[in-house]
């Protein structure tokens, strides 16, 4: 958005320095360089050419022969397209080699219908120079053969592009960018008074101010008998080469003065202005034609400058097409005025307008420059376009606010670690144009009104900073001091973190998915609330923040089978939102599982041994995160069944108690599948980490004394019939609960259904290890304990040993 | 020859002739068995004078066990055949592949690795990781954090917003990591020393630009820490992490309005053919912004400036992992696709940590 050519800096900046050095002091003083468009660069290899003599193609009717004259004495032959290609002009020549920018290529020697062509002569589209490919680049007379282009064209001033910060409205000009350079030792700072020049009559055009909290200040001035027109050379080469268009004289003064000085100034044709001006809000559905050429429809929040026919400029944005200049205008009323900031910036974002004048007038222009402003403008239109002036009539008051700040020399070094002579600071501050107070321990000092943004002492603390170097901050070593060493992460943290290493040592791998799913996924999945939509989404379907990690995994593994691999594994652990408190906001651990993605291994093996992935698969990714986690094992409960996203069949809900559910697991309802535009099989769980009670604190890090049996366990096999719906978890405990003492495991090792056993019912084997206690247990003994098991077996679930 | 050693030639014979265990058992009792011709011999000893019994005895002796052992020795080359045979009938091809350990398979993201990388290095220097809520108050995002209402800074944050509430205010998704500053100073005294990681969001996306996307933030606040050692602490950083000797650093004064003075730092690089290192170069490029906490925040948050300072810095963790890890680009971060997660994820026992290096 800054823009300006070295030259340009020269006028404010006396200095010799190179461009390179200017450039790296801009960037360490805190106004990057963006970029640096050096045209000459570019265009070194063209040069001046006189065409001695253009001949008719003899095989095409459009093209010519052309001998160029380069300079260097040997004519050369160019076959030439451009319809105002003759005998004696002076063009612009590209030698053989030469990189054409408007063409992307590399010239080389060919042969254009049999006719060779050592070169070319170019147009300004083809530099790159305008959008003009009419016809090739058409020089006066006067121009010399062989003299680079760049030179003679005055190409040859560098651009600089500076990325401005918010705060730095002062460098929103090439006048304070100097002065910043300056007191960087960048050379002298060229900082001539601006006299005002004395009006020969009163200002004929009053101005009300009746919106004064929008409109400080409002200065204006007619120049009457004006010659508007092109402006000089000079003036439209500034312009053009950061990228402005030059429009006309009085327009291109006062884009000028926006950019040398960073404030910006608005013409009216006086001649089109009828009666006085007011400075007021718009009225609700009043429009502006604007020089933009695009209509407005403005509110009372909108800041204009109207007459006795209705608004005539959008304050500090933009003016009207109505009461523009045109090269026909001869009284101009200039106007050099203050606007609030905020509303400037709230106008043109609701409007859409982004003018040098708002990107200047939200960040604040230096109010004390507002009648130098419009006495500088007098001065030029005066000179470029002659005129009389009249007086300057000033609405409102510029009052910049005075403050002060009572500085003690110590904070440089306590808030920059920097121990600088106060002869230095001082140096650097009244450089940039402060005042500084006294000698003592604090001194008092007066920001310049062009520096808003400097209020406190910190601001102080980064202008001297700044100047001197940051690099001139001696690193500091910064001691841990008596920082405990104790582990630093929080219960939630560290159940992540082990949550994440847990699933991807079962084979998965971890995916991070957006945070915001589509509505009528998250209603499927619990969420869907008003206050978890997004007011302005980036897409229809990422407008609700997440209730659940599956559908962003389901999608994702979705995607993976659609790119060719089926057989995916992939787990999540992150936010899902409750509600848009933070209390709401959860840490799910979730995982999916698709096709042949089983725990074991991924896709069809030769051992056969898997077949396609089960609930139990994703029965053990819970299981085992939620243990990895800290969950006590023999605390969690699986009892069936799950949310509606589950098969009813096939899910399984993990708690401990009814109170406290940790999360679910099973395969993935047909309808979730087919609502998710995805096909199976699909298996999943989702399992929140803030749900795992927290251990109770121990005083010791040491394990309880482990006691080693001198007795040798004995194990014993049953196998039960049961009713199909006995659950195995129920018989599991059952046996157990005969004797809890002596009775140390009890799995599940056959599971058996079909012939032999009766329709209805299930066969289930289990071994019992037994653990004698403080003696051999005769085989009497276990015999009475064994009938004691079938007992409790069947009592509890109806099964009896399989015959 | 004598009869003995006639009787021991055609013994041997009989035993190495025996094909099979039947064979050789009927060679044994014809030899030792109970009428076996070496059992006669021995019998024959008693009737013999002292004399001829002390010649004949260890013969004869001698004779049963070379007999005995030569059964020995056959009956084992038999077991042996035969266990040779069942070996051979055993054989598998151990050329069939074996399934990938699970821990050879999973990957854990870059974001997740480079933030226990980004812990394992602070934690060292005594700092604490806090967090804090997604879904933020303006006050929290903003205000607090020194951005007047309507300034163009807030512009340059692209915030999304949830519905207005009955009573006008309305939350939003954190545009920065930023807020948790706020939350921890205002819920901890100080000497502070934090980093704060998470998901951020703006609604923007490019070809660099994600809406959503991870920052870790820095926050010390105390009563004497100043620029010197910020740039101590973010010297040591860079060299930690992209596991450097020396690295090259650029401080350039910048704007946030959380921090006064405020800096943006670049690193020393060379970039060559899409490789970046560090600690060579003469490329510069961006990390990282940071700065010491602006007094209107310290203000807003409970603190007196004139007691109390402090600096905070913060950056992409997508961002620095690209830079470390060679990812040419942002979006796939977010796609879950299997060939990235398994090229540019890390395996899950491959843990950061300071004694055993940060990178696998």
């Amino acid at each position: 958005m800054m823009k300006f050519t070295l030259a340009w800096l020269k006028e404010h900046l006396d200095t010799d320095r190179p461009l390179g050095e200017l450039a790296d002091k801009l960037t360490m003083i805190g106004l990057e360089v963006e970029r640096i468009e050096d045209k000459a660069k570019a265009l070194a290899p063209f040069v001046i050419a006189r065409v001695i003599e253009a001949k008719q193609h003899p095989n095409a009717d459009r093209l010519r022969v052309c001998m160029v004259d380069t300079g260097d004495g040997t004519p050369i032959q160019v076959v030439c397209g451009a319809p105002n290609a003759r005998t004696g002009m002076k063009s612009v020549f590209a030698p053989p080699g030469a990189f054409i920018p408007g063409k992307n290529i590399t010239l080389g020697v060919g042969k254009i219908r049999d006719v060779e062509s050592r070169g070319m002569l170019v147009s300004e589209f083809e530099l790159q120079l305008s959008d003009n490919h009419d016809g090739i680049i058409d020089l006066p007379d006067d121009a010399p053969v062989g003299e680079p282009y760049a030179r003679y064209a005055e190409f040859d001033d560098p651009v600089i592009e500076i990325n401005l910060t918010p705060n730095r409205s002062d460098a929103t000009g090439v006048h304070g960018v100097a002065r910043d350079l300056a007191a960087a030792d960048m050379g002298k700072f060229k900082d001539a008074l601006i006299k005002p020049v004395k009006g020969e009559f009163p200002c004929p055009v009053a101005v009300t101010i009746e919106s004064p909290e929008l409109c400080p200040a409002f200065g204006l001035r007619l120049v009457r008998g004006v010659k508007n027109g092109p402006s000089p050379d000079w003036l439209q080469k500034r312009l053009t080469a950061i990228g402005l268009r030059p429009i006309n004289a009085l327009v291109d003064i006062t884009n000028f003065i926006t950019y040398d000085r960073g404030r910006p100034l608005h013409v009216f044709d006086a001649a089109k202005v009828r009666g006085d001006l007011t400075v007021r809000r718009a009225r609700a559905g009043e429009t502006l034609l604007a020089l933009d050429g695009k209509a407005y429809t403005l509110d009372d929040k909108i800041c204009v400058i109207a007459d006795d026919q209705g608004v005539e400029s959008l304050s500090g944005i933009m003016g009207g097409e109505a009461s523009g200049c045109s090269p026909d205008t001869t009284d101009v009323l200039i106007e050099s005025a203050l606007w609030q900031p905020l509303n400037i910036a709230q106008t043109g974002r609701k409007l859409g307008i982004n003018s040098d004048a708002r990107y200047r007038f939200e960040r604040g222009v230096d109010p004390a420059f507002m009648l130098p402003g419009l006495e500088l403008a007098t001065r030029m239109v005066m000179e470029l376009c002659g005129g009389t002036p009249s007086e300057v009539t000033v609405a409102g008051s510029v009052e910049a606010p005075e403050s002060v700040i009572d500085f003690p020399l110590s904070e440089l070094e306590r808030l920059a670690g920097l121990d600088l002579p106060l002869n230095e600071m001082r140096r650097v501050l009244e450089r940039l144009g402060f005042f500084v107070a006294g000698q003592g321990e604090s001194v008092k000092i007066a920001p310049p009104s062009w520096r808003p943004d400097v209020q406190g002492k910190a601001d102080v603390v980064e202008e001297v900073v700044r100047i001197v170097g940051v690099d001139r901050v001696p690193p500091t070593p910064f001691p841990r001091g008596d920082a405990p060493r104790k582990p630093v992460l929080t219960p939630i943290q560290l159940r992540t973190r082990k949550a994440k290493r847990a699933l991807a040592a079962r084979n998965l791998m971890e995916a991070v998915t957006w945070s915001f799913i589509a509505a009528e996924q998250a209603e499927r999945f619990g969420g869907g609330k008003a206050e978890l939509k997004l007011a302005n989404p980036i897409a229809a379907d990422l407008s609700d923040m997440r209730p659940s990690l599956i559908p962003g995994l389901v999608a994702a593994v979705q995607k993976n089978a659609d790119r060719g691999f089926p057989d995916t594994g992939l787990f999540e652990v992150g936010q899902v939102f409750r509600g848009d408190q933070p209390a709401d906001q959860l840490t799910a651990a979730a995982g999916i599982r698709r096709a042949l993605a089983k725990p074991s291994g991924l896709g069809r093996h030769w051992q056969k041994r898997d077949g396609e992935v089960d609930a139990f698969d994703t029965k053990a990714d819970a299981l085992t995160v939620l243990v990895a986690a800290g969950a006590p094992p023999s605390a969690l409960q699986v009892v069936p069944g799950g949310p509606a996203w589950l098969h009813p069949g096939r899910s399984g809900t993990i708690q401990i108690g009814p109170q406290n559910v940790l999360g679910y697991f099973g395969e993935l309802h047909p309808s979730t599948l087919e609502a998710l535009d995805a096909d199976g099989p699909l298996v999943g769980f989702e399992v929140i980490l803030e749900r795992i009670p927290e251990p109770k604190a121990k005083g010791t890090r040491a394990k309880p004394a482990l006691e080693l049996s001198p007795f040798q366990p004995v194990e014993r096999d049953f196998a039960f019939v049961v009713e199909r719906s006995v659950k195995a978890a129920d018989l599991v405990r059952a046996a157990q609960s005969a004797d809890r003492k002596l009775i140390t495991a009890v799995t599940v090792f056959d599971l058996y259904e079909g012939k032999g056993i009766e329709p209805g019912r299930k066969s289930i084997a289990i071994a019992v290890t037994i653990q004698p206690r403080d003696k051999t247990m005769t085989d009497a003994e276990i015999e009475a304990l064994a009938g004691k098991i079938v007992a409790e077996v069947r009592k509890r679930t109806g099964g009896v040993l399989r015959a | 020859m004598t009869d003995t050693a006639q009787l021991e030639q055609d013994i041997l014979a009989a035993i190495a002739a025996a094909g099979d265990e039947a064979a050789l058992e009927s060679a044994r009792v014809a030899a030792l068995g109970k009428s076996g011709s070496v059992t006669a011999l021995l019998k024959t000893l008693g009737a013999l004078p002292p004399e001829e019994r002390k010649i004949q005895g260890p013969a004869i002796n001698g004779l049963k066990d070379r007999v005995t052992a030569a059964l020995a020795a056959r009956r084992e080359a038999f077991k042996d055949a035969a266990l040779a045979a069942r070996l051979n009938t055993e054989s598998v091809d151990v050329t069939l592949p074996v399934r990938e350990a699970p821990t050879d398979i999973g990957r854990v993201h870059p974001i997740t690795q480079v933030t226990d990388e980004l812990t394992a290095i602070f934690a060292d220097m005594g700092f604490a990781v806090a967090e804090g809520p997604d879904i933020e108050t303006d006050d929290y995002n903003f205000t607090k954090l020194n951005f007047p209402p309507d300034h163009p800074a807030r512009e340059m944050h692209d915030t999304f917003f949830f519905n207005p509430k009955p009573d006008g205010s309305r939350l939003l998704l954190r545009t920065h990591t930023s807020p948790v500053q706020v939350r921890t100073m205002l819920s901890q005294k100080p000497p502070i020393r934090v980093i704060i990681p998470g998901r951020t969001y703006r609604c923007d996306s490019d070809q660099t630009h994600t809406p959503m996307f991870h920052q870790v933030e820095g926050l010390v606040i105390d009563k004497r820490s100043h620029l010197g050692h910020l740039k101590w602490i973010l010297e040591e950083f860079c060299k930690a992490f992209f596991e450097v000797d020396r690295v090259g650093m650029r401080f350039r004064p910048s704007f946030f309005p959380f921090t006064e003075p405020s800096l943006e730092v670049d690193i020393q690089c060379r970039r060559d053919k899409g490789e970046i290192r560090f600690g060579e170069g003469n490329d510069w490029l961006e990390i990282l912004g940071c700065g010491m906490v602006h007094p209107n925040v310290l203000k807003n948050c409970g603190l007196d400036p004139d007691e109390y300072q402090g600096f905070a810095w913060g950056m992409g963790i997508d961002r620095i992992a690209m830079l470390k890890y060679g990812m040419p680009d942002l979006r796939p971060f977010f796609e879950a696709d299997m060939r990235w997660l398994n090229h540019y994820g890390f395996r899950p026992l491959d843990f950061p940590t300071l004694a055993g290096g940060l990178s696998p």
